[in-house]
């Protein structure tokens, strides 16, 4: 059994959806992840704040993030046991975050530390 | 991760409270940054309750997360105002930088002393319809434009354009003084009026939405009714007429999810509640000397929640349609006096009464008529049905016609 980290890209984070669709948009992601857990497969996640975000570029510059030049944000993640990477994108399929134009779930197996990934 | 069970349109009914409370606490001049600071508090609900469960206390949860946005918000203001722009004459926000107060009490004031803001007369009745869409009843911008036929830039535009006009005219949000109180409450109720008919009456084919527009009129208009400065005879009298419409929602509809006439309803599907209600509202409507159009229009709802035709039925229907026509004069209440007359005097004088009204170019003027001639004269009947298909500009409009039309056939 490997562990896969499923990440959330938003096309178009800065759009503010209504009340209502943020209600189910939540229900459904509460849906979702209980989906899995149910299968005693799922192991955390949480999902990442646009307040006090930053990049740090290479020269030591601070700007305010996750905003500017990249056109897509990170919206959270959540990591999932799967025995393989197939097994892993079914449960990436069933994320209410692909209802978004544009938006992805990237698929990302954990490095286990023991030589063999 | 177990609770997602969250209370149904929790989001919604916290916004539009949320809102207010911040509206009233930045200054009318910042109702964008209220809606900004309501949507992210929602935004970071999304960002957490998924993953850590939704919080024993999910309303004081989000009340916690909006008292600390808007602190910040005041706070960078604040910044701005004193580095950047020490010149300006006036504050950038009147905001003291107290605790955002979310009780209830607070809550409840807010809200109605937003209404009467919303409906200041500076507005068109159109921008004041969106923007208690958007303000009071935490509809997002695509659902107000379906839920009025239109389309989201149009919707965009004009709630930005109210929003400037407010934030010149810088009206308080406040009740108005006593002495003026009827005067702006005749804008509110008519305001209210329209935001329950657009739902009552719209076209739309979103039933849910349009019910829920009709829900969130009576909502307001109830909380006119907490309040005693504004728990006037009138206020009562929209409300029965509110409580008697919505008693046939279920009977509007068929399993297709097409419009059920009146005529041809399953009363058992009435919701005897509602009727029960809005008799209780009629009759607290029922005092002082004002006869308001929502009184007529309340009392001719009433006699519409009687399910069998009684010549004391059409009488009274007729009678009130003739007391609102010079009350408040509109084509429709007068092609429906029509309707009433027919009822109690027949057809014919019906007709002769609706040739006076020489309404060529209206759809339901030939309608009209083309109901009263079926089965005396079908080719008269036929001829102003056809008329009435011309002029009908929607698809529902359209399929009544052709409905009605059929039956002469049949």
């Amino acid at each position: 059994m490997n562990e896969f980290m499923l990440i959330f890209r938003h096309q178009d984070g800065g759009k503010i959806a209504s009340p209502e669709q943020m209600q189910i948009w939540m229900k459904q992601t509460m849906e979702w992840i209980e989906g899995i857990a149910g299968q005693n497969k799922f192991v955390g996640g949480n999902g990442l704040q646009f307040d006090d975000s930053k990049v740090v570029r290479h020269n030591g510059v601070v700007t305010n993030g996750p905003f500017g030049e990249i056109k897509e944000t990170l919206g959270g993640y959540v990591i999932v046991k799967a025995d393989s990477v197939e097994e892993a994108v079914e449960f990436a399929k069933g994320s209410p975050v692909l209802q978004g134009d544009g938006n992805t779930v990237e698929v990302r197996k954990l490095a286990k530390g023991d030589g063999v990934h | 991760m177990k609770q997602h069970n969250l209370i149904p349109h929790l989001f919604r009914t916290e916004f539009s409270k949320i809102t207010a409370v911040l509206c009233k606490y930045l200054g009318v001049a910042h109702i964008t940054a209220a809606e900004d600071i309501a949507s992210e508090t929602f935004l970071k609900a999304l960002e957490t309750w998924p993953y850590t469960g939704q919080p024993a206390n999910p309303v004081g949860w989000l009340y916690a997360v909006a008292r600390n946005k808007a602190k910040n918000h005041v706070q960078r203001e604040k910044l701005f105002a004193e580095k950047i722009a020490p010149h300006l004459s006036e504050p950038a926000t009147n905001a003291q930088e107290n605790i955002l107060d979310l009780s209830d009490k607070n809550i409840a004031d807010s809200q109605l002393q937003m209404l009467f803001t919303i409906c200041h007369p500076c507005l068109s009745t159109e921008a004041q319809i969106g923007l208690a869409l958007r303000i009071l009843c935490g509809f997002g911008i695509d659902e107000i434009a379906s839920a009025l036929l239109s389309n989201k830039e149009t919707i965009n535009k004009r709630l930005l354009r109210a929003k400037g006009k407010l934030r010149r005219e810088q009206p308080a949000i406040a009740l108005p003084p006593a002495a003026e109180i009827n005067r702006r409450l005749s804008t509110v109720l008519r305001t209210l009026y329209l935001l329950y008919n657009e739902g009552y009456y719209s076209e739309s084919n979103e039933n849910i939405l349009r019910e829920g527009l009709c829900m969130e009129a009576m909502r307001l208009t109830q909380q006119l009714i907490d309040n005693d400065l504004t728990n006037c005879p009138e206020v009562n009298g929209l409300m029965a007429l509110m409580c008697f419409q919505a008693s046939r929602f279920a009977a509007r509809k068929s399993a297709t999810g097409t419009m059920v006439l009146y005529n041809d309803q399953d009363t058992a599907l009435w919701d005897q509640q509602l009727i029960a209600r809005g008799a209780y509202y009629l009759r607290q409507a029922s005092t002082g000397n004002t006869l308001s159009k929502y009184h007529i229009e309340a009392t001719i709802a009433y006699w519409h929640t009687h399910k069998l035709d009684s010549e004391e039925k059409w009488q009274n229907i007729l009678q009130l349609f003739d007391l609102l026509l010079i009350t408040d004069y509109s084509i429709i209440a007068a092609l429906n006096r029509i309707y009433a007359l027919a009822k109690v005097s027949g057809n014919q004088e019906a007709i002769q009464s609706a040739l006076t009204l020489s309404l060529t170019d209206n759809q339901y003027y030939h309608t009209l008529l083309g109901e009263l001639f079926t089965g005396t004269d079908n080719a008269a009947a036929n001829a102003h049905f056809t008329k009435a298909l011309l002029l009908a500009k929607t698809t529902h409009d359209k399929t009544i016609i052709r409905h009605k039309m059929e039956r002469i056939l049949a």
